[in-house]
């Protein structure tokens, strides 16, 4: 077994033991931050705003997760070689691993989650499907691609452009935005719709929510984001591996 | 990163470490005007004061040889190349000219706690450290029992980091680094830390260590340590190798060279 295998476990490890510690609140409260966050949305969007959309509080719900676990593992992302300076300076190691590992911490949390969402959808009147079992994977995978893709990119990148912690952070706020979590795409109007179901976390989210409201997903969405991932990730690759020898002389 | 010709065991007598007509450039570009807005906002200028860079030599036609099993000292005064010697010999720098090999596993001592986190407890620690300087986990597990009663932390083991004094966080990392079976031991003025008693320890180590056919590259600038541990001492001055020799000797003339 390679012995980044073992670096993963001990990293994933370190940054789950870190949260969870003896404590039943370190679940709650990466479960009770989306679901703060829907509860928050649904009351301005559904009484204030008055939205008209059928099952708000699901629609918000089966976006609110997945595009929170993208959202951290980005916004975390420039921090992620910065914060280990004093290892990457002295011992030798991948350091892509460090990378993984706080994107498969996401993951983790998220899975963690599923749990809340699944309970929800039951409360709700949405049955168990079927497609959940084969496509909830391929999912999980892509949004994995497009996740450790772009903080591979972003982390490394930071090391010589050091504001890009603040750029990353009001991107993010746009992308939230351009992403359909608060509204569904068929709000959309039709000249928005290639940016606002087009980008990696419009594609994914789309999928998610078709895949937890309908038990399918759109092909084309599915398509999209696949191709996301491969991109994102070949980007990431070739930033990481364009620099990664110059990593101790500059962090 | 070739792990095959970093597992194989080096003769007795066989160079560890050998560096050929090494140099070492840095670029140096000033950080703090170079950010993703400056680039965006003023991409010229930018990409001016990136081209414009200077370059700063730290290490310059270093030659060296170090053998199986002893103990090099490096001296010399701040800045003039032994962090970078260090850097390179551990692999996480790149020559910019010349060759470095090294045989075996390096393993780098840390500085205080570094790749430690306060919240987990000393054992947790302990392993997440032992992987990280290259050894499979399951190898640090069955290692657990002798790196805790090296580090002599008694019933803190099982608390977080954050309660230890600091001495004890010197004593795990030592223990753990000395634990991980290195072929190559860099030490960067670490024994500073620690009561009289536990550098004692430590020095009783090395001797094992020497014995045992283990190589150190020992980075100070306390001389009677040097004078102490070291077999032969390299002496940087300005990124060159001034002299390379016996302890006593090199040293001598060091302090000669250094008087106030």
């Amino acid at each position: 077994m390679p012995h980044w295998v073992d670096l993963l476990r001990v990293l994933v490890g370190k940054e789950l033991q870190v949260r969870y510690k003896g404590s039943l609140l370190g679940y709650l409260w990466s479960v009770l931050h989306p679901l703060a966050f829907a509860a928050v949305f649904f009351v301005v969007f559904q009484h204030v705003v008055r939205i008209e959309v059928e099952h708000y509080a699901m629609v918000l719900i089966t976006a609110l997760f997945p595009w929170q676990w993208l959202q951290n593992s980005v916004t975390a992302s420039p921090m992620w070689f910065v914060e280990n300076a004093s290892l990457i300076k002295k011992v030798r190691f991948p350091r892509w691993t460090l990378v993984l590992a706080g994107a498969l911490t996401d993951l983790t949390h998220f899975l963690f989650a599923l749990p809340v969402i699944f309970f929800f959808l039951l409360l709700e009147g949405f049955p168990p499907r079927i497609g959940w079992l084969v496509l909830l994977p391929l999912l999980v995978a892509t949004q994995l691609l497009v996740a450790f893709g772009i903080s591979l990119a972003v982390a490394s990148a930071n090391l010589f452009l050091r504001d890009l912690e603040r750029l990353t952070s009001v991107l993010v706020l746009l992308w939230f935005y351009a992403t359909p979590v608060l509204y569904p795409i068929d709000h959309v109007p039709e000249a928005w719709r290639p940016l606002v179901a087009g980008n990696p976390a419009g594609a994914l989210v789309i999928c998610w929510r078709g895949l937890f409201l309908e038990g399918t997903v759109p092909p084309e969405s599915l398509a999209i984001a696949l191709a996301w991932g491969v991109a994102l990730m070949g980007l990431g690759t070739f930033v990481y591996r364009s620099v990664q020898w110059r990593f101790a002389e500059v962090v | 990163m070739s792990s095959a010709s970093r597992t194989e065991p080096a003769a007795a007598g066989d160079a560890v470490i050998q560096l050929e007509d090494v140099a070492k450039r840095y670029t140096v570009t000033n950080l703090a005007g170079l950010g993703a807005k400056n680039l965006l906002v003023h991409p010229g200028r930018t990409l001016r004061a990136l081209r414009s860079a200077r370059q700063h030599t730290a290490l310059d036609g270093v030659s060296l040889r170090v053998a199986r099993g002893e103990c090099l000292g490096v001296i010399g005064r701040n800045g003039s190349g032994k962090s970078t010697l260090l850097g390179l010999v551990a692999g996480v720098l790149r020559p910019s000219a010349g060759r470095v090999s090294v045989r075996g596993r390096v393993c780098p001592l840390l500085e205080l706690g570094a790749g430690f986190h306060h919240e987990l407890s000393g054992i947790e620690n302990a392993i997440l450290n032992g992987v990280l300087l290259g050894l499979p986990r399951r190898e640090v597990v069955a290692r657990l029992d002798q790196i805790l009663e090296f580090a002599e932390l008694g019933d803190f083991v099982d608390r977080p980091l954050r309660m230890y004094s600091s001495g004890m966080v010197a004593r795990l990392g030592f223990s753990v680094a000395v634990h991980v079976d290195p072929d190559v031991l860099l030490l960067d003025e670490v024994l500073a830390v620690g009561d009289e008693r536990f550098r004692a320890k430590c020095q009783a180590k090395m001797a094992e260590f020497r014995a045992r056919g283990v190589t150190m590259f020992f980075v100070s600038h306390a001389m009677e340590t040097v004078l102490e541990v070291s077999t032969r001492v390299a002496w940087l001055a300005a990124g060159k190798l001034e002299a390379l020799g016996a302890p006593a000797e090199v040293v001598g003339r060091y302090r000669e060279a250094n008087r106030p």
